[in-house]
């Protein structure tokens, strides 16, 4: 095992060290490394971790016949109990706090805790989503002041503000086109989709009601035009692409697909989830787009939270604004802020092709996401771009000697790297490296995506790494391709350090047991 | 900028070793007339974090905040306390900026959370299942009434009259671009009326019957009638609960022959934060479980036989299936999960019930104060924490003049259904732990003055 950690290469506890065996602790603990039982299993009867200010008078009779028969069957903490399990918890968790969380595609940069601190004024936190609009104006400001930020970066008409997410927001845009469609009298029920997009872009047609076609990418990585022209006709509603696209690679053809596109009849939809590559430096609105969502937990860098929430704005073209959904907020005449609802939608919104979400949309994000956007300003946005990038094709030029680089050839990449396994040695794949990332201290890569690469390792650093960091996540990368090349076993069993080994999913999914049974137990 | 690393000297040694001569080079496959030369026009250039700090707290202070004044609004939103270490711990790095946990093994923590949190909701619900969240109530309702078509192979879907209407609003804006069959029913006057339209309303072409509990008008629905004419005519109900506290009183609607639940968990963790970010609360019976949308956490064992958490049947899922997927549902509301979750914890079954009462029993303190204000009456005698009162004029303007007055008294049925005139006398409020004897005292005594005409 050459040139492998040399710190101390343990594959297990309890091997022998200098002669001296490694005991097995009592309490299965190790130091700082703590296991924790489910809240079911503290034995934490009886206990809670709210006081009130008074018990309840009696229960109106009125209510008698609906009442409960037994409490739900879930423990209560007390206030300590309850910290020490999430803290225990937490140091389970890899987060971007712990190191770099190269994520291809999803974009895990620094969450500025400025944003956190301004999303929790009470002025903001604490306010109802159906007061009086008077006593809510700063609220709306915020919204307007955002969507106008987005409006001017992607130089388009208009924000839809209300989608909860990007596959959201994809829905939001797609719904546009068809109500546009509709209102033009057609029924065009097919989108193009290309086969490197995200997962979400075929779900989001489907779940709209359309047809998925798919349209191949070419060897070096981008949208083929030509096949992609060949399938436009009086049937297809719009296209969906995502750009900088799911390689990593800019679509230099964007302006003629979308004027082929639009020549047909159809709409252009971009996934915006790799717009944090040309913030500041591209406006969607000048190649061709009439719809894009942007994720504002990747670009403005709400925090990911384990799995959202997100929120995911949508911009639109002239073409598509008027059908924007409702609750939409704009400036009035009287240079007040307004929102716009069922009960007041009047002429100027009554296309509105409906409402997607009870109340506006992710407030808590739009607020974290303009702290971000004014902290940085126009020149630091720009910054933003040119340094993800900047690191993207370091980490790729540093690496394609020991990985393969698919679309190393093509030219520079934008924020994210691809690699393949493609070069390792037989039976050393993509997973082992991902897992022997783990043991080195770092968050995996995205890993067999995009699908229009085998065993693909997608690699986004985001701009928020330093060059030491960077170095020394290329040192360990390296040594993993290193370690593949001598067929070191030990990587298809990594990781060896994390709180768990590599975990059975066939056995979850084949008998799965999704709560917690006080029975399973005994 | 203090949030980018790279020095001017960083970035020169790393182009040398690119083998470019300047980021421009890197940026050469956008087409010369797309690219844009220096910072955009017209926008301000970055600012240190006090100027931003400033900027923002002088827009937070423009508005009125629940907790400055007195306070009583519901309508799918509610303000309860949460304990401190709830925000304290959703704050921690390892939950606040992990990812989606497709590393299980460095994701345990996320995960535990998410089989705590599914167990919870199914306990809550009284369901054999929940799933890991959706983005808030309204979506997941409207993923419920796509399951339900699902399981049942049909396309109509029956909403009462006391669903929230911008929950039916969703539906109907989803439904006229996948062409389901939406019934919607206006509301009636007592929820007897509403219970009987719905269940005169199923048919055979019935795949789902989606009733709120309690209902936006602040009644209670008879879900166990409702379920019993649903299948007997081979339909789904589908119980939709957008104040998860009324459960700690109330029976839980699993229990009460629900086939599928979906609520608002916002009530509990995540505050009111101007309508989201929400959480979405979506549980079932166990034979649905491959029909489910969103994600599930389940539990297995690691290579050296201790159990550990991971992500599950994801084969219903965009990722994996595509166009093909039971929903196009990626990102979801994990922190307000944990959020839920820990102050879940906090209560136990015990506490929630005993909040449940004190929220009843504040609601009771306010329509017996409310009502003796004459052309003051309340709609029903039984409710929760949120009723709704009928007044003498519309309550659209008595709930701006009582903000004149620095009352946030309520919801006006007239915003929530603008189209439906009978309704415009109503004024939906809500009271929780949070209101006072003199939050009452103050709202009765500006209600009447604004009720008597008296200028503010």
């Amino acid at each position: 095992m050459s040139g492998v950690n040399t710190a101390g290469w343990r594959p297990s506890m309890n091997s022998a060290e200098g002669g001296v065996s490694v005991p097995e602790t009592q309490s299965g603990d190790h130091a700082l490394m703590l296991e924790e039982p489910l809240i079911f299993e503290l034995g934490c009867e009886g206990q809670t971790g709210v006081d009130f200010d008074a018990p309840a008078k009696a229960v109106s009779p009125a209510l008698a016949k609906f009442r409960r028969k037994a409490a739900p069957a879930v423990p209560g903490l007390s206030e300590p109990e309850a910290v020490r399990h999430y803290t225990r918890l937490s140091r389970q968790n890899y987060g971007i706090d712990l190191g770099p969380f190269p994520l291809g595609s999803c974009t895990m940069k620094h969450n500025p805790r400025l944003n956190e601190k301004m999303a929790r004024l009470p002025g903001f936190a604490d306010v109802h989503p159906l007061q009086p609009q008077k006593t809510v104006e700063g609220a709306l400001e915020v919204i307007e002041q955002l969507a106008d930020w987005l409006i001017t970066l992607t130089g388009m008409a208009s924000v839809a503000m209300s989608p909860k997410a990007g596959a959201h927001g994809e829905l939001c845009g797609l719904l546009c086109i068809r109500a546009a469609l509709d209102a033009r009298g057609e029924t065009r029920d097919v989108v193009l989709v290309p086969e490197s997009a995200h997962g979400t872009n075929p779900a989001t047609a489907a779940f709209a009601g359309f047809k998925v076609e798919t349209i191949p990418a070419t060897p070096e990585g981008r949208v083929d035009l030509a096949a992609l022209k060949a399938k436009l006709g009086p049937d297809v509603a719009g296209v969906m692409i995502t750009n900088p696209n799911t390689c990593g690679l800019f679509e230099p053809e964007m302006k003629a697909i979308a004027d082929a596109v639009h020549a047909a009849g159809g709409y252009v939809y971009c996934d915006g989830a790799n717009f944090n590559a040309i913030v500041g430096r591209v406006r969607p609105g000048d190649l061709g787009v009439d719809a894009m969502h942007i994720n504002l937990h990747k670009t403005f860098s709400t925090p990911h939270g384990g799995g959202g929430p997100g929120a995911g704005p949508v911009v639109l073209s002239e073409a598509l604004a008027p059908y924007a959904p409702l609750p939409f907020v704009a400036r009035g005449e009287d240079g007040h802020v307004h929102l716009v609802e069922e009960e007041n939608r009047g002429e100027g919104h009554a296309r509105a092709f409906g409402r997607m979400v009870a109340f506006h949309g992710q407030m808590g994000m739009f607020t974290r996401a303009l702290a971000y956007i004014l902290s940085h300003g126009a020149d630091g946005l720009k910054q933003v771009a040119e340094d993800a990038v900047l690191n993207a094709n370091y980490v790729l030029r540093s690496l394609e000697d020991v990985l393969q680089a698919p679309f190393g050839k093509s030219g520079p990449c934008m924020h994210e790297a691809l690699f393949s396994d493609a070069g390792l040695p037989e039976g050393f794949t993509t997973l082992d490296i991902a897992k022997g990332l783990i043991d080195e201290g770092f968050h995996p890569m995205t890993v067999y995506f995009p699908l229009v690469v085998k065993g693909a390792m997608l690699i986004e650093p985001t701009e928020t790494e330093s060059k030491p960091g960077l170095d020394r996540f290329i040192a360990s990368m390296r040594n993993l391709a290193q370690r593949a090349r001598e067929e070191d076993a030990s990587l298809h069993s990594a990781p060896h350090f994390a709180p768990r080994r590599r975990l059975d999913e066939t056995r979850a999914a084949r008998k799965p047991v999704l709560v917690w049974k006080a029975d399973a137990r005994a | 900028m203090r949030y980018l690393p790279l020095t001017p000297a960083d970035r020169s040694s790393m182009l040398e070793t690119i083998g470019a001569s300047s980021v421009d080079e890197l940026f050469c496959d956008v087409p010369e007339a797309a690219r844009l030369t220096g910072p955009i026009e017209g926008l301000p250039m970055h600012a240190s974090e006090m100027a931003v700090e400033r900027h923002l707290s002088a827009l937070a202070a423009k508005n009125l905040n629940a907790g400055s004044a007195p306070f009583f609004l519901g309508a799918g939103a509610y303000r309860h306390h949460v304990p401190a270490s709830v925000d304290h711990l959703i704050q921690r790095g390892e939950f606040l900026t992990a990812y989606t946990p497709y590393q299980p093994e460095i994701a345990q923590g996320t995960l535990q959370v998410l089989f705590e949190f599914q167990t919870q909701v199914a306990a809550l619900f009284g369901t054999d299942i929940a799933n890991a969240s959706m983005y808030d109530g309204s979506t997941a309702c409207w993923e419920a009434i796509l399951m339900a078509a699902r399981v049942t192979r049909k396309g109509k879907s029956v909403l009462s009259g006391g669903l929230h209407p911008h929950y039916g609003e969703v539906v109907r804006t989803m439904a006229k671009f996948t062409r389901d069959d939406i019934v919607s029913l206006a509301p009636e006057l007592t929820a007897e009326a509403d219970d009987a339209a719905v269940i005169a309303a199923i048919d055979d072409g019935t795949a789902s019957v989606v009733v709120q509990y309690p209902d936006i008008l602040g009644r209670i629905p008879d879900l166990a009638a409702i379920a019993e004419a649903a299948h007997a005519k081979g339909a789904l109900l589908i119980a939709v609960v957008t104040e998860p506290v009324a459960l700690g009183l109330l029976e839980a609607p699993g229990h009460l022959g629900a086939d599928i639940v979906v609520g608002e968990g916002q009530s509990l963790g995540v505050g009111l934060q101007f309508g989201g970010p929400y959480l979405g609360l979506f549980g079932c019976r166990e034979k649905f479980v491959r029909q489910m949308p969103g994600r599930l956490c389940g539990e297995t064992v690691d290579a050296e036989g201790k159990r550990g958490f991971v992500l599950t049947l994801s084969t219903r899922e965009q990722h994996i299936r595509r166009e093909k997927a039971t929903s196009n549902i990626c990102t979801n509301s994990g922190l307000c999960a944990l959020a839920f979750s820990i102050h879940m914890s906090l209560l136990g079954g015990e506490g929630l019930s005993q909040l449940a009462a004190i929220n009843h029993d504040r609601a009771q303190a306010l329509v017996a104060r409310l009502t003796q204000i004459p052309g003051v009456s309340a709609l029903s005698e039984a409710y929760f924490n949120e009723v709704t009162l009928v007044l003498s004029r519309d309550a659209r303007e008595v709930v701006r003049d009582l903000a004149d007055r620095g009352v946030l008294g309520g919801v006006s049925l007239g915003r929530l259904f603008p189209e439906l005139d009978g309704l415009h006398k109503g004024l939906l409020v809500t009271a929780t732990e949070t209101v006072t004897d003199a939050d009452i005292e103050t709202f009765a005594t500006e209600l009447a003055a604004v009720l008597e005409g008296v200028a503010a």
